[in-house]
């Protein structure tokens, strides 16, 4: 929590990435749950999720961070494979 | 008189004064009765005397919005509007505040529709009270021109940052021609002084963001922000006030005050009526009633210590208002009861709606108005000159 005197004025702030810190994964009803085998890395679910919470690694898809996902399913609605199924949280 | 007065309505005047200022860029909209403004200053444009970015926009809504963005880029940045254009803008003027823009706005005062009506009153300034700008008032034309001149220094202070609001009253002085006196140019450049932005956003060295949402743990600082500039602004609105009568020889204050120390019924009035009031005292004075009357010409931030001063010991205060909360009071009433708290003993204070859509207020009206209050006839809500 940034105190009051060090608070820019306008609500501008100059620290880049600040959203990370406002956790929107609370909001969420439902939750993405990625079934590996049928998964082909094609990355659309990384291209379309709004709030950044597809996890790459070595190229690849790895999985969903939950902290920030909102559950929206635009991931499950894109997957040419279907290997994303929404599941009531 | 000196060789440069001017002979010239209060819309080319404040356009004049933007001449002089030249800025980097205006983004408005006409609406009568500030059409005149934005018409000569886009000539100004087109004939190359200003190196002002002249941005056409389809609406008010957008003007505000181009204004409020480029000043945020670091651009000094200038519009002006009126009734309904100013109501169209409403959405944007509170994020201009909480965005820290100094743009300068000038309102030609108008009655705000309906019924549709294009005469002077402050229903569309008064509706803007709220959104955290400055708002100066001016009694004529010289005053609007002059305001215009300061209003930039006001804003911009370092520690104010607030956009201002320089309100002359509609026809009555956009389109009434007075003689003025002018600045110089470069007098006018090196009072306004070049624009330094504060975290604009086209300082790619320090780079911010703006505009971002606020959840509950900052909205409010952010507007306790607003409070802190504006009491800065009140400090700062006296300085420039002192330093324009050194370049000009004219004297400003936050409440102007007229035959006020020694009488004991006042009139407290906003923009053109200054003057008319100012008629009726001399006239009340002549006839051995103890009139006088002020005006708070800076409106946003209220200068409450100041009207509570002008208050003490009078027997009765009216409060004229050209403008009505249909079901309560003229806006200015409850603020000055509110200044009067702080007073031992509360004089009488009677609120006078007047010249709603452009109704005459003439001297014997004001006149009246005194009369009432010393006859005791004064009720706490008057219709001035409504004809029922
Ligand atoms: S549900 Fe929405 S927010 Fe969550 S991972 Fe899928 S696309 Fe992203
Ligand atoms: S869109 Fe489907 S197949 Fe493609 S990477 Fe994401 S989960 Fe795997």
């Amino acid at each position: 929590m940034v105190e009051y005197k060090d608070m820019l004025i306008g609500g501008r702030t100059d620290k880049p990435g600040s959203a990370e810190g406002f956790k929107t994964g609370d909001w969420r009803s439902f939750v993405p749950v990625v079934d590996m085998d049928k998964c082909i890395d094609c990355l659309t679910c990384w291209v379309y999720c709004p709030d950044d919470s597809i996890i790459i690694k070595d190229d690849k898809m790895a999985g969903i961070k939950l902290s920030h996902c909102k559950g929206c399913g635009i991931c499950a609605s894109v997957c040419p494979k279907k290997a994303i199924a929404m599941v009531e949280d | 008189m000196s060789p440069k007065d001017m002979a010239i309505n209060g819309d080319s005047a404040v356009a004049f004064a933007w001449k002089q200022i030249d800025p980097d860029v205006c983004a408005a909209y006409p609406i009568t009765p500030q059409t005149i403004i934005v018409e000569r200053f886009s000539d100004y444009v087109a004939d190359g005397e200003v190196h002002t970015e002249f941005v056409c926009v389809e609406s008010e809504h957008s003007a505000l919005t181009v204004c409020t963005a480029s000043q945020s880029a670091g651009a000094r940045t200038f519009t002006a509007t009126a009734s309904q254009g100013l109501a169209y803008m409403w959405e944007m003027l509170p994020i201009t505040s909480a965005m820290r823009t100094p743009l300068i706005m000038a309102v030609a005062n108008r009655a705000v529709s309906g019924p549709i009506n294009i005469n002077n009153d402050h229903g569309d300034v008064m509706a803007a009270r709220d959104c955290g700008w400055i708002s100066l008032f001016s009694e004529n034309v010289q005053e609007a021109y002059d305001m215009s001149i300061i209003a930039p220094r006001i804003a911009e202070h370092w520690d104010v940052q607030l956009p201002c609001l320089v309100n002359l009253d509609g026809f009555i002085l956009t389109h009434a021609i007075e003689r003025i006196s002018p600045l110089e140019t470069h007098t006018v450049k090196e009072f306004v002084g070049e624009y330094k932005a504060r975290y604009p956003l086209l300082d790619h060295r320090n780079p911010v963001s703006h505009g971002l949402m606020d959840g509950p743990d900052f909205y409010y600082q952010h507007k306790y922000q607003l409070v802190e500039a504006m009491a800065k602004a009140a400090q700062v609105a006296e300085e420039v006030f002192k330093e324009f009568a050194e370049i000009s020889g004219r004297e400003y204050h936050s409440v102007e005050r007229y035959l006020c120390d020694d009488a004991e019924y006042i009139a407290i009035v906003l923009g053109s009526s200054f003057g008319t009031a100012k008629a009726a005292v001399d006239k009340l004075r002549a006839e051995g009633v103890k009139a006088g009357c002020a005006m708070p010409r800076v409106y946003r931030p209220f200068p409450e210590k100041m009207l509570a001063e002008l208050m003490k010991g009078k027997k009765g205060v009216a409060v004229m208002d050209k403008h009505l909360s249909i079901g309560a009071y003229g806006p200015l009433y409850p603020e000055m009861i509110a200044a009067a708290l702080d007073l031992e003993v509360i004089p009488g204070m009677y609120n006078y709606i007047y010249g709603l859509g452009g109704v005459d207020v003439t001297v014997d009206h004001i006149k009246s108005i005194f009369e009432d209050m010393v006859e005791g006839r004064s009720e706490k809500v008057n219709f001035l000159g409504v004809k029922l």
